[in-house]
């Protein structure tokens, strides 16, 4: 009897050895995958029990918690709110939260794991929890600038480090005020919601991550660009045929340049002179050349179809899948279906002026317990090397040209070498046009990498063009930050 | 037990008080010494807790409950004196285990009440310390009227059929009650009071140690060899069918999931350990999981247990009104919510899940007392569980060995069922955990199930084997 007690004995701690794990399983290993879903009211009380720690900006808070009187306990405070609230987000009462009140909310609210010795501390030396502290990379003159140049544009201007992917500034218009839904009465955070939501100019997008994507058209051509002289079948001197108008094969489809005539004249036009430019046709009978594989793959070295956490999530932008010939001279010249964010086009533009390495975006320096002990700081981490050093040099030397004496002409900056590329991209037989200006500055020693998005043709329908409207927004905002 | 070998000798302690003529020489009561001290230790723990809860919860504390508390320990203390009269050998660490338990219950239960604003005599703690006297006094009567547990061996077939009519009740008309969709309870009025199942499985113990005993030759030698085991006669499988029967019904009529493995578990045990058939388990189980599949597919409410379990997190399921993932999700969320050393006493937000004072204790305590807390508890569990089968493994006659191990299994099956159904490792079924959750009747029955173990171990101790089998 007792060999079979033995047995029944070894069941019973198996029974409870399984309690053991499924237990930790829960309470450890899931507890922070079950903090974050959104059916959680626990997450919601406790993140607003706690004094949740700050967002700040250069030392100062952008989004910060005080005292309440009622359930909540504290009160979500968010200054200068519409500059920093595609930085920031919001977190209601009820409903998600969003941005970095989203992505580091673990953080913020003190409930991430590597904050569990510290709040073990508080919780014997009774003090009151407290959430960490968030320093965000962006620069205040950067993000000021870039908010005033926008104006009233419908759009977004993103800058970052070249050599660090840091993002220095994110603004995106229409936006709207995180105050409004951090209030403690959900009825009214509901009626708020439901109004952004129903605006036709959507301000609850962010426009540099995100938001209804727009095709890119010109600016894309820098990736094009970067597949030829990757191949090392081409140089910037290599030629093109030069007509007014091509033909797409297997279509009625007809290519125009922008002007309408040809490329600078004459029977062939150089690479260099194409992109400068910024002419259709050469780039439409590169495109098919070259092949929607080796456009593809470059594009994704640069960081197309991938997805970004900033830690935020952000919208991957897209190089289609399999296309026809006609389909990849469309996408050459950055219009069929390519999908790009100003994030995205500043990670081109960055990767030039990084020599060929494209770093990972990136919104946040460092994370700091209410002890000031670093729980995390945020090294700068390539994504990896988009083209090599000799390409990016000379491509540099392009989007030089382009703005010194192209179609960007009016980012130039007197005393500085600014690159850049403008786009002007159709959405639609008679919808407004998308208008781009990506590039860096100063182009000997690249500090800042700037793109700017301006939809709905701001304002002017299919009048408006790239250099005319997104180009001294990029200057406005590089100059600013530049004499600083 | 060689260091106790010399007392063997001695007069028979358990006849009663000394007389004038029988001179009874005092040796020191090592074990009930060392269960005092335990017992000290676990009143301690419970008072620390009902006063954590009430700085947790209400930041002041309140004299009321921290009384009816103390009166509880008086009993507890009754119980370990009478065990220094009439069972001066038994196990020293079952009493405390079940107070430290008992009290940890009392006070998440009286936290509940806090946040739900109930006080007083209609609250669920003072209900709760209640029936814990009440089960106390229960088990003190049984440890003073079962001098020797062979004596329940007599009434074997009784046992079976106070068994059977136990699990009949719920289900006359009148006394009957349905509470949320199970018929498992009786009562008065409109009052669901008891649950006879609790005590029910006390019986099925009873009776199953006493039958095995009688039968198990029968059950155990003959038939044929297949795939390595032996396996029953047909005509042998009866007993199997009617237990297997019994359960299938009490998942059909009685829509208790949770207590039909319960029992199936406790008879399929006790069945291998007097048999040693393998086969014998290899047969139950597989009749139960047909059962439960052929259940699954025809019961709503199992199929809803089979679906809640596989995917709880479904949007779909979660917001299913009735029999839908949603208080399932919610145990998670407070589980979670505890992480590692938990809210702390009055700190958490248990109440925010349905029934967080019975079927979902354990998670209101993981909430509160974390990880850490739960390891505590588990065991304290697997301790009461392992020192029950001690008694198995040292007992003298089959008959108490199996009881032993019957009783400790029950209790160690049923932590499984309910905190496996809770962390998702089995379909949740509605159990009470044992000493811990609201509910009289399982307080009444675990309370007597350790009286039981305590009377078995007394007579192991005062009758050590000299051989022991390998």
């Amino acid at each position: 009897m007792n060999r079979e007690l033995k047995r029944v004995t070894i069941v019973a701690l198996l029974m409870f050895l399984t309690l053991f794990v499924s237990t930790t399983i829960i309470q450890y290993v899931q507890a922070e995958a079950l903090a974050a879903d959104p059916r959680n009211s626990r997450t919601l009380y406790e993140s607003y029990s706690v004094e949740r720690g700050p967002i700040l900006v250069g030392g100062d808070p952008i989004a910060y918690s005080q005292p309440s009187d009622d359930d909540y306990k504290f009160q979500r405070v968010y200054s200068n709110g519409p500059l920093y609230a595609p930085v920031t987000g919001y977190i209601p009462v009820n409903g998600e939260a969003t941005g970095l009140e989203r992505s580091l909310n673990s953080y913020l609210s003190g409930q991430s794991s590597s904050q569990f010795f510290d709040q073990l501390n508080r919780l014997i030396s009774g003090q009151d929890p407290m959430g960490a502290s968030v320093e965000v990379a962006i620069d205040p003159v950067a993000q000021q600038a870039a908010w005033d140049a926008l104006g009233d544009y419908t759009g977004a201007v993103i800058v970052t480090e070249p050599s660090t992917g840091r993002i220095l500034a994110m603004v995106t218009k229409p936006t709207y005020d995180p105050n409004a839904l951090a209030v403690h009465d959900s009825a009214q955070v509901q009626a708020t919601y439901d109004g952004l939501l129903a605006d036709p100019s959507d301000p609850l997008f962010n426009r540099a991550t995100g938001g209804d994507m727009n095709p890119p058209g010109s600016v894309f051509k820098l990736v094009v660009t970067a597949a030829a002289l990757e191949s090392g079948r081409y140089t910037p001197e290599s030629t093109f045929p030069n007509p007014s108008s091509l033909t797409l094969p297997g279509t009625d489809a007809v290519v125009r340049n922008s002007g309408g005539g040809t490329c600078g004249g004459g029977g062939e036009v150089t690479l260099a002179d194409a992109l400068r430019l910024s002419c259709n046709i050469p780039f439409a009978e590169l495109g098919m050349e070259l092949g929607d594989a080796a456009i593809r793959e470059q594009a994704q070295k640069f960081g197309f179809n991938s997805e970004f956490e900033i830690p935020t999530a952000t919208e991957p932008s897209v190089y289609p899948r399999v296309l026809d010939e006609a389909q990849t001279a469309l996408t050459a010249f950055g219009q069929g279906d390519v999908r790009a964010t100003p994030m995205q086009m500043a990670m081109v533009s960055a990767a030039i002026a990084n020599g060929g390495i494209v770093m990972d975006p990136d919104l946040v320096d460092a994370i700091t317990a209410p002890d000031f002990t670093p729980l995390q700081e945020f090294e700068p981490a390539e994504f990896g090397r988009a083209i090599s050093e000799e390409t990016a040099n000379t491509m540099v030397q392009m989007m030089v040209n382009g703005v010194e004496n192209g179609a960007a002409s009016n980012a130039r900056i007197d005393g500085v070498s600014v690159a850049g590329k403008t786009g002007t991209a159709e959405n639609g037989e008679s919808d407004p046009y998308t208008l781009w200006f990506t590039g860096f500055a100063p182009a000997d020693n690249p500090q800042y990498a700037i793109t700017v998005l301006v939809e709905d043709g701001g304002g002017l329908g299919q009048e408006g063009y790239g250099n005319l409207i997104a180009a001294p927004i990029a200057k406005q905002v590089l100059e600013a930050v530049l004499n600083t | 037990m060689t260091d106790r070998a010399g007392r063997t000798a001695e007069a028979p302690r358990s006849s009663g008080p000394p007389t004038g003529s029988v001179r009874r020489i005092r040796l020191p009561q090592r074990l009930r010494n060392m269960e005092l001290w335990l017992l000290i230790v676990a009143c301690i723990i419970n008072a620390a807790a009902i006063v954590l809860v009430q700085l947790g919860a209400m930041g002041r504390i309140d004299t009321q409950l921290v009384l009816l508390g103390a009166g509880l320990s008086v009993l507890v203390f009754g119980l370990h004196i009478a065990m220094r009269f009439v069972a001066r050998d038994a196990d020293p660490f079952l009493l405390p285990i079940a107070t430290v338990l008992n009290g940890l219950g009392i006070a998440m239960i009286y936290r509940i009440d806090i946040a739900d604003g109930e006080s007083g005599w209609e609250s669920a703690s003072v209900r709760q310390i209640v029936w814990s006297a009440i089960a106390i006094v229960a088990a003190i009567v049984t440890i003073l009227v079962i001098r020797n547990h062979r004596v329940l061996f007599r009434y074997t077939y009784l046992s079976g059929l106070v068994a059977i009519v136990l699990l009949l009740l719920p289900l006359v008309p009148g006394i009957g009650r349905e509470v949320s969709g199970a018929r498992v309870w009786i009562g008065i009025g409109d009052v669901a009071t008891f649950q006879p199942g609790e005590i029910a499985k006390i019986a099925l113990a009873v009776f199953f140690a006493g039958y095995l005993v009688r039968n198990r030759d029968s059950l155990s030698m003959v038939g044929r060899k297949f795939l390595g085991m032996q396996f029953p006669r047909a005509r042998d499988l009866g007993p199997l069918l009617v237990v297997w029967a019994l359960s299938m019904a009490v998942i059909v009529f009685q829509r208790d999931l949770g207590t039909a493995l319960l029992y199936f578990g406790l008879f399929l045990v006790m069945l291998y350990v007097a048999t040693s058939r393998l086969s014998w388990v290899v047969l139950g189980l597989s009749l139960f999981i047909g059962g439960a599949i052929v259940a699954s597919q025809t019961l709503d409410y199992v199929g809803n247990r089979f679906a809640n379990w596989l995917d709880p997190f479904n949007a779909e399921r979660f917001d299913q009104e009735f029999g839908g993932s949603y208080q399932l999700v919610q145990g998670l969320f407070g589980l979670g919510n505890g992480g590692l050393i938990g809210t702390g006493w009055g700190q958490g937000r248990p109440d925010i899940t349905p029934v967080p004072q019975s079927d979902y204790i354990i998670a209101s305590l993981g909430e509160e007392l974390g990880l850490a807390g739960i390891f505590a508890i588990l065991a304290l569990y697997v301790l009461f569980v392992a020192r029950g089968f001690r008694i198995g493994f040292a007992g003298q006659d089959d008959f108490g060995k199996l009881l032993g191990v019957g009783l400790s299994f029950v209790i160690a099956l049923q932590v499984f069922i309910v905190v496996g159904g809770v962390t998702r490792v089995i379909p949740l079924t509605g159990l009470t955990t044992p000493f811990l959750a609201a509910g009289g009747s399982s307080l009444v029955a675990n309370w007597i199930i350790v009286a039981l173990l305590l009377r078995l171990s007394d007579t192991v101790r005062n009758h050590p084997r000299l051989v022991i089998d390998g």
